[in-house]
């Protein structure tokens, strides 16, 4: 079977969709106002942004004045995590975390624990989760923030989020939650209320829209730090004119959703895509069977990740090793799994969208036999 | 597990006959809430509650419980989980709904009330049976039947059992639309929305007024505007939002009347104009968010002197509050941020530096009368624009 281009890495970033492109171009070429100024080309840009707003908070179910655009995941993370820790800094010096979070949440802490907070970094069972009686443990009147991600990037591993506001209330403590939920975004339903979670991190370009833009959900009430400073906008949490042209692309991709609908259609598509890997002699599957479906990690035996990227990326097939952020680095995250160094330096990460087809994935399983066939094997 | 809201009438219980016209407008009031926000939801009246199931499963129970917080007309009211009339999913509900507050407290009760006198147990022997499950399970707990932390309320009612925990507090006041209609006069700033909220809380339904004078005044501030009186209907529904254009008469009074009595004539003005609105609206009386010596046009002189052009009552409800009294119930309804959003309004434009603070009515009559205004008046009733904001 012959396919021109099989794009498999839709948790490193996806194709824009339609709408996405089309409110990119009304707001570069029709509505290119200032969303700050007094007059009627600011006032439109302005009933731009704040129907933009208006989407991504009812993709939340959240309040839209608790919706702040950022320029991505990364600004997002540390926004919430040094924002909430020098704010609280003052009702304790413990901040957790766990040790499979993406690079910008990772990073955040080792600076927190350079600048004198005591950082403890969960661990995960050999699927990548966390457990619940690790974070009951964790959790004191002294913790002022715990930080998780919602959907592991590497394996799809869903986090027990839900438990951390329970955590936190049992054991009467200050902290802040922040719940990272990069992946998870667009992909499983999120209700902020019933979640619990005082901040969430999202990313415009992981659910089809553009580059460069993102947000942050800070619970009503909640005061952050602002790590910039500047001229008002995003009220002053995140100062700068707004970056319309991808806030636009953002809310065409939000409005283009089907989470339920595409959640179950993923999941049909991956427990098939899954049945035919573990059918393979020679493929492992990494990922737990009730990981994100988006999802699939994967190693093929004795064949270097890298390798293996290389020759399928020459039959049009794009995936990637471990994340894709971190290249060339043995992935930490499935370090902490305790997975063998083995089936790290051979794993690789299928990506899945609500696009995907059974053909792509079926391409994919045979472009892997031929690898395992052809390919020369580490000793 | 099956979650539903128990709504307990506030005030209404006190109304004798007229109860159940008051409870049909609160249930009327719910559902129009609901159904503008969260999705379909059917309601049971039933011994002074109100029960409020949802008609699907993913329907989102938070926001519903939200937009329940701020319908008038409600004491209280209880998030509870359906079981069936059986001893052990009492008490198997009980514990799985309620565990994670009562692990986080220190005490509890069990509370048993039993409409159902055929259930087989006893509203002491329930209360006993419960009790002695969640002490069991949960080892960290006390009861304490004085002040506990958590009272744990089992309702046996005709078709199930109702399981919650404490009651949370409501919005109070009447159900919005049993009291009547009254014209608020909202300007932009901090008072009028909070005036608005304090008179929808008693029952009655509002028509907002809000004067424009562009170019003097901006688009921006009239957005501010509705931007408020749209955070007031989330609590007394929507809101008929009239917007008059009020350059003409204010360009005149900069022209032709002394610059001390400025405002009061224009709020004499604006009154006179309120009023003829209000009465085609269905008005009962006007409402200001005027607190006594605020400003210069608040002192009692010169209050006297707005009040007496109008027909109709004129309530204030903010009048002997400080202001930061009024801050507090601004910020509690969501109002504040954007009222302190600074964009001219109608009466900041042309302030006068020294405002005569004791004016007489003899004094601004006097002044008024070096102008016809009925044409003026005439002119801004006829292109008063009118929109629904909710």
């Amino acid at each position: 079977m012959i396919m021109s281009e099989c794009y498999l890495d839709n948790s490193a970033t996806t194709k824009p969709c339609k709408k996405a492109v089309e409110n990119m171009l009304y707001a570069l070429e029709t509505c290119w106002g200032n969303p700050s100024s007094l007059h009627d080309k600011g006032i439109e840009a302005d009933e731009l942004l704040l129907k933009a707003r208006k989407a991504v908070a009812s993709a939340l179910s959240a309040n839209e004045k608790e919706i702040y655009f950022t320029s991505g995941g990364t600004e997002g993370n540390n926004l919430a995590i040094f924002g909430a820790a020098y704010k609280n800094r003052r009702k304790g010096n413990r901040v957790i975390t766990t040790a499979v979070e993406h690079p910008s949440v990772q990073k955040a802490f080792d600076r927190l624990q350079n600048e004198g907070f005591e950082v403890v970094r969960l661990k995960t069972d050999p699927f990548g989760r966390v457990s619940k009686e690790d974070l009951y443990e964790a959790i004191d009147e002294k913790t002022v923030l715990v930080s998780m991600m919602y959907v592991n990037n590497e394996v799809g591993a869903i986090e027990p989020v839900e438990e951390i506001r329970k955590a936190v209330r049992f054991k009467n403590s200050p902290a802040l939650i922040h719940v990272d939920a990069v992946q998870a975004f667009g992909k499983l339903p999120i209700n902020v209320r019933t979640l619990g979670a005082d901040l969430v991190t999202v990313s415009s370009h992981k659910i089809h829209g553009p580059k460069g833009v993102g947000a942050i959900y800070i619970r009503d009430g909640v005061k952050l730090q602002s790590v910039a400073v500047g001229g008002g906008q995003e009220r002053d949490i995140r100062p700068g004119t707004e970056a319309m042209p991808n806030i636009a692309g953002f809310l065409g991709a939000v409005e283009s959703l089907t989470v339920k609908e595409s959640l179950q259609k993923l999941t049909k598509l991956r427990d098939e895509f899954t049945d035919k890997l573990r059918s393979v002699e020679g493929i492992t599957v990494n990922s737990p069977d009730d990981a994100l479906p988006y999802i699939v990690n994967l190693s093929l035996n004795k064949l270097n990740s890298e390798t293996v990227l290389n020759f399928m990326s020459g039959m049009g097939i794009y995936v990637s090793s471990g994340s894709a952020c971190s290249k060339g680095h043995k992935s930490p995250v499935l370090t902490a799994m305790g997975l063998s160094d083995e089936i790290i330096n051979s794993s690789i990460r299928v990506s899945l969208s609500r696009y995907t087809t059974k053909e792509e994935l079926d391409f994919f399983v045979e472009a892997s036999e031929k690898a395992l066939k052809t390919l020369a094997k580490r000793r | 597990m099956k979650e539903v809201i128990l709504v307990k009438n506030g005030e209404l219980a006190l109304k004798g006959l007229n109860r159940s016209t008051f409870e049909d407008i609160l249930v009327k009031n719910i559902k129009r809430r609901l159904t503008h926000s969260v999705g379909k939801f059917t309601f049971t009246k039933s011994q002074s509650t109100i029960i409020i199931e949802p008609n699907e499963e993913d329907l989102d129970f938070e926001k519903a419980v939200e937009v329940i917080g701020k319908v008038f007309g409600i004491a209280g009211y209880s998030r509870a989980a359906l079981s069936e009339k059986d001893l052990e999913d009492i008490k198997n509900v009980a514990l799985s709904y309620l565990g994670d507050d009562l692990r986080s407290v220190k005490t509890f009760k069990v509370n048993a009330k039993r409409s159902d006198k055929k259930f087989p147990l006893t509203s002491p022997e329930l209360c006993r049976e419960v009790g002695a499950h969640l002490l069991r399970n949960i080892p960290s707990l006390k009861v304490d039947v004085h002040n506990p932390d958590i009272i744990v309320t089992v309702e046996v009612r005709d078709k199930h059992v109702f399981i919650h925990g404490n009651q949370i507090k409501g919005a109070g006041g009447m159900p919005v639309g049993s009291a009547g209609r009254v014209a608020l006069l909202v300007s932009g700033g901090i008072d009028s929305p909070v005036a608005g909220w304090m008179m929808a809380k008693r029952g009655l339904q509002l028509t907002a007024i809000h004067f424009a004078a562009p170019p003097y005044t901006s688009k921006r501030a009239e957005m501010k505007v509705r931007e408020l009186v749209s955070i007031v209907s989330k609590y007394s529904g929507r809101v008929n939002f009239a917007v008059v254009n009020f350059t003409e008469i204010q360009e005149t009074i900069r022209e032709k009347c002394p610059e001390e009595l400025f405002t009061i004539i224009m709020r004499r003005l604006m009154m006179k104009i309120a009023v003829r609105l209000a009465e085609r609206d269905g008005c009962g009386a006007l409402v200001t968010g005027e607190s006594l010596g605020q400003v210069a046009s608040q002192t009692l002189g010169a209050l006297a002197c707005t009040n007496a052009v109008s027909t109709i009552p004129v309530f204030r409800p903010l009048i002997g509050m400080d202001k930061d009294e009024i801050i507090t119930i601004s910020r509690k309804i969501g109002a504040f941020e954007t009222s302190v959003l600074p964009y001219e309004d109608c009466c900041t434009v042309f302030t006068p530096k020294h405002p005569r603070t004791r004016p007489t009515l003899e004094l601004i009559e006097k002044a008024e009368s070096a102008v016809n205004w009925d044409e003026m008046i005439e002119r801004a009733i006829a292109e008063t624009r009118y929109e629904a904001v909710d």
